[in-house]
This record gives C-alpha cells, sequence and structure tokens, in this order.
C-alpha cells in the first residue's frame, strides 16, 4: 500500500518517546504515549504539551483584510483588539458550518486563522475564491511556514514563561516572543479547558522548543488526551459535532454570530435564530455503565456526535443533537449503544469544571 | 505489562484471543486477549460481560472491551456456555491490560466440541503472525 502521509517536524520527537501513531486527517500523528488517560490528568493537574502542527494556518494581510475577514467570518472581527484572539465558525450560505477556527490579529492589518486540519485545503480555497471580490486583501497559505505546540495545564505559563524574552500574552491575547532563542507567536488559548498557550513558530524551531519545554516538565500528550479533555469541558470537534448538515445556532455557537455584520450565511443562521432551531447539542453523562460513541442513535430522535470516556468524572460523556423538547437541563435521554439503551441525563456545559 | 508476553501454555486465535484449558477438566477452557490485543487497545476502561449461560460461537464475537477511544469485538476462540464471567473486571477493567493472562481474563466456558481447539495456533505459531 503507497501512504502520502505527511509528518511534522516533531515526528522523531514521538517515535523516540514511544507515542502510537495514527493517520488522523492525512498526517501521521501521536494518538498517545503512555496512555491517554496519564496524559489527561497531566493536563488538569500540571502540564501537558500537544504537537498540533497539523492544524493548518492562513494569513489575511492588507488595507482590505478585515473586510475580507467580516464577510468569511461569523464573529465581529473589527472587535479583535491589535493582539487580540477570537472564535469564530466559517459558514456556507445556508448556514452549514465549513469549520471553526480561532483568528489572532498580528498588526492593525495582519490576520492569522487556523483551522483545523481535515478542512484545510477546503478553508484555503473559500478565502482565495471570496478575496478575488476584496483586491485590497491578500489571502496566503501558511501550513507549511508554521509548527503548531500547545502547552496546557496549571503549570503550562509558568513553564514557557521561564523561557521567554518577556511577559506572556493573556489568556485570548497573541504577542510576537523569543522563546529560548526560537521567535515564536505565542497565544493564550487552548483547546482543554485548562490555562496554557499555544505556540507557533518555524519549523526548523519546533523540535529544541518542544526539548525545552519536555526539560521543565511538560508531558507529552497526543491526540487522544486532546480529545477527552475537549469533550469534558465540551468544546466542538469538527467532522463530530460539527458539519455542513447543521448551522451554528444548532450547534450553541449562536454567541460567536453576528449576523449584523453581513458575514456569509448571515441570513440563514438569523432564520434559526429567530424561529428557534430544531434540534439543539446537548451535553450529557450516562447514568450508570457504558461509552456511548458517535453515531449512536437516540430514542425519539436524535444522535450522538462525540462520546468518551471522561477521565475526571469516570463516567462515560458526550454530546448529541437531539430534538429541541429534549435538550432542556435535567432531560433524560435513552442512548442506544450497539443495542443496549443506556439511560443518559442532559447536564449543564462544561461537563467537568476546575475544583468539581 | 510493559512486555509482550504469549505464555506456551495457552491456545491462540488469529483474532488475538486466547484459551487456556482446564488441566483437570478438559472441557473447560478460560478465554481473554492477547497482550498484542490489549496494547493496540490502549488502556481498558470497560469491559461488559455476557451473562452466563449465554451460548459462544467459534469465530464470532462474545463481547466488547472499549478504551478511551474505541470499542473492539472480542472473538470466541471455542464454541461453548458460559459459566462464569470475571466479575472483578467491572471495577477494574484495567487488569486486562495489566495482566491479560491472569486478572484479565474474561470468562470462564464449558466447550460445546472441545475438537476445536485443534484449530487453535501455539504461542510460538501465534507470535510468527504476529511479525509478519
Amino acid at each position: 500500500m503507497t501512504t502520502d502521509l505527511r509528518r511534522t517536524p516533531l515526528f522523531d520527537r514521538h517515535v523516540a518517546a514511544g507515542a502510537k501513531i495514527v493517520d488522523f486527517a492525512g498526517w501521521e500523528m501521536p494518538v498517545q504515549y503512555e496512555g491517554v488517560r496519564l496524559e489527561h490528568m497531566a493536563v488538569r493537574q500540571s502540564c501537558g504539551i500537544f504537537d498540533v502542527s497539523h492544524m493548518g494556518e492562513i494569513e489575511t494581510s492588507g488595507p482590505g483584510a478585515l473586510e475580507l475577514l467580516q464577510r468569511l467570518l461569523s464573529n465581529d472581527v473589527s472587535e479583535i483588539p491589535l493582539g487580540g484572539a477570537q472564535y469564530s465558525v466559517l459558514c456556507r450560505e445556508d448556514g452549514g458550518v465549513l469549520d471553526d477556527l480561532f483568528t489572532y490579529r498580528l498588526d492593525i492589518d495582519r490576520f492569522l486563522t487556523v483551522t483545523n486540519a481535515s478542512n484545510h485545503a477546503r478553508d484555503l480555497a473559500w478565502f482565495q475564491q471570496h478575496a478575488r471580490d476584496f483586491p485590497e486583501a491578500e489571502v496566503s497559505d501558511g501550513i507549511d511556514r508554521w509548527a503548531m505546540l500547545a502547552v496546557q495545564g496549571p503549570l503550562a505559563r509558568e513553564f514557557v514563561q521561564a523561557i521567554s524574552d518577556a511577559p506572556l500574552p493573556a489568556r485570548m491575547s497573541a504577542a510576537t516572543r523569543r522563546l529560548g532563542g526560537a521567535e515564536t507567536i505565542v497565544c493564550g488559548t487552548g483547546y482543554t479547558g485548562e490555562d496554557g498557550v499555544e505556540l507557533l513558530c518555524s519549523a526548523q524551531d519546533a523540535p529544541g522548543l518542544w526539548d525545552e519545554i519536555v526539560r521543565r516538565g511538560a508531558v507529552p500528550a497526543g491526540l487522544g488526551a486532546r480529545d477527552t479533555l475537549r469533550l469534558e469541558v465540551c468544546f466542538h470537534l469538527y467532522g463530530n459535532d460539527l458539519s455542513l448538515e447543521r448551522g451554528p445556532i444548532e450547534a450553541g455557537l449562536g454567541w460567536c454570530c453576528k449576523e449584523d455584520t453581513r458575514f456569509i450565511g448571515a441570513e440563514a443562521v438569523r432564520a434559526v435564530r429567530s424561529a428557534g432551531p430544531a434540534e439543539r447539542l446537548v451535553a450529557f453523562e450516562i447514568d450508570g455503565p457504558g461509552i456511548a460513541r458517535q453515531g449512536n442513535p437516540i430514542s425519539g430522535g436524535g444522535v450522538v456526535t462525540s462520546g468518551t470516556l471522561s477521565p475526571c468524572l469516570d463516567a462515560g460523556i458526550g454530546m448529541a443533537y437531539v430534538p429541541s423538547a429534549q435538550a432542556a437541563v435535567g432531560t433524560r435521554l435513552k442512548i442506544d449503544v450497539r443495542g443496549k439503551m443506556r439511560p443518559a441525563v442532559v447536564k449543564d456545559k462544561p461537563l467537568y469544571r476546575k475544583g468539581s | 505489562m510493559a512486555q509482550a508476553s504469549y505464555p506456551d501454555e495457552l491456545l491462540y486465535h488469529p483474532e488475538h484471543d486466547w484459551a487456556r484449558i482446564d488441566a483437570d477438566d478438559p472441557q473447560l477452557a478460560t478465554l481473554g486477549i492477547t497482550w498484542y490485543a490489549q496494547d493496540a487497545l490502549g488502556e481498558v476502561v470497560f469491559f461488559d460481560p455476557p451473562a452466563v449461560g449465554t451460548t459462544l460461537a467459534k469465530d464470532a464475537s462474545y463481547a466488547e472491551v472499549e478504551s478511551v477511544k474505541a470499542v473492539s469485538d472480542v472473538i470466541a476462540p471455542l464454541s461453548g456456555e458460559i459459566v462464569e464471567v470475571n466479575e472483578a473486571l467491572s471495577d477494574n477493567p484495567a487488569m486486562i491490560n495489566e495482566e491479560p493472562y491472569d486478572g484479565g481474563w474474561l470468562v470462564k466456558v464449558r466447550m460445546s466440541d472441545p475438537s476445536e481447539r485443534e484449530a487453535l495456533m501455539d504461542a510460538a505459531t501465534y507470535k510468527g503472525t504476529l511479525a509478519g
């Protein structure tokens, strides 16, 4: 079998650390090193480090950059301060979600948008297609320019601060720093529900930066722990909880849609918001044994989009689209887990809270 | 256990299951999954045992083991009827990882066709299939 899988600049580090490597969206990525649970708890209690270099970057710059992004992204891009970060979705005209994205404002007329690996090529084509209407905006592909590390957990900032030439940017901010000599965009963002930073650096600087942060005590963590961590705090995963088939209102992402900016899909989103969605994405916990998985149907309508065992709650948890009438917190659901009906309860988001 | 191991006294099925024939009762077999299977699966977090009295058919799935990431079918290496299940696994499914051939056994079976054991592999043959 011929494979054409891509490797990140940290691939050798993963192999040396004994990682199990899997094919993820066309990349050879570490799914776990020592074990998902251990890595999960390291992030909750101390610090984990993830290679997320498979994620894509799109740079939008020029005097028309803001105007182009305002057309593409669901949030109000004009509200991102210099050095700020913002979450949004990318919609089609019909409101179907193409991707969910973080955008950083690196300069007045320069933005960096981080894409999901599986969607990067489609997102880039979408950006370039619409950029034709904005001659003063320039769109360029940054996927080969940037490696990306996520350092997450209560000790993450301490470890990264120790090698930084200046104070780290606050939560939801981004700034360029020298980390042990490597020029790095430090972003106060993450996908775990913990404090921490995401680091964008060059491919050649990535292994040295990884080694330095691991040496200070960060535990290498794989995509397995990344998934359990994000699901405990109910962050969406594209391809599971977000897709072209459903819009942002159904997904509970109305807070990052500002229809008055007239982004592509705004009219469809406005219509669903005013009429009320037929389905809503809820968080649930299984009451008793069992672990629901993506695709498990729900009695009375609906489907599980993400499911796992929560290492912190020690219970089956997940997210599911259910008819709006069944979406209230406390509603009891019956999930068909491969032929066994498992009782579950709709819970508040996030499922896991610090100190709970 | 961290190191791969395939005890000589067991019989192996290509779907990475083992059977231990009871020394005193040649119709009684204990079943489990191999070191290779538990390593591929990762940390087992849930095992939902079938009920005592359930009939197993050789080569068919009789239970599921779940890691954080995935669900995996457990294939019966032999046909028969379940006479005992490992109740300790409901509280401590990670035993399947820690002691796949001892504390991590899954079920005990009264064989309906003891000659089926002839179709299973010895440890050396099974290890040979993993190398490829």
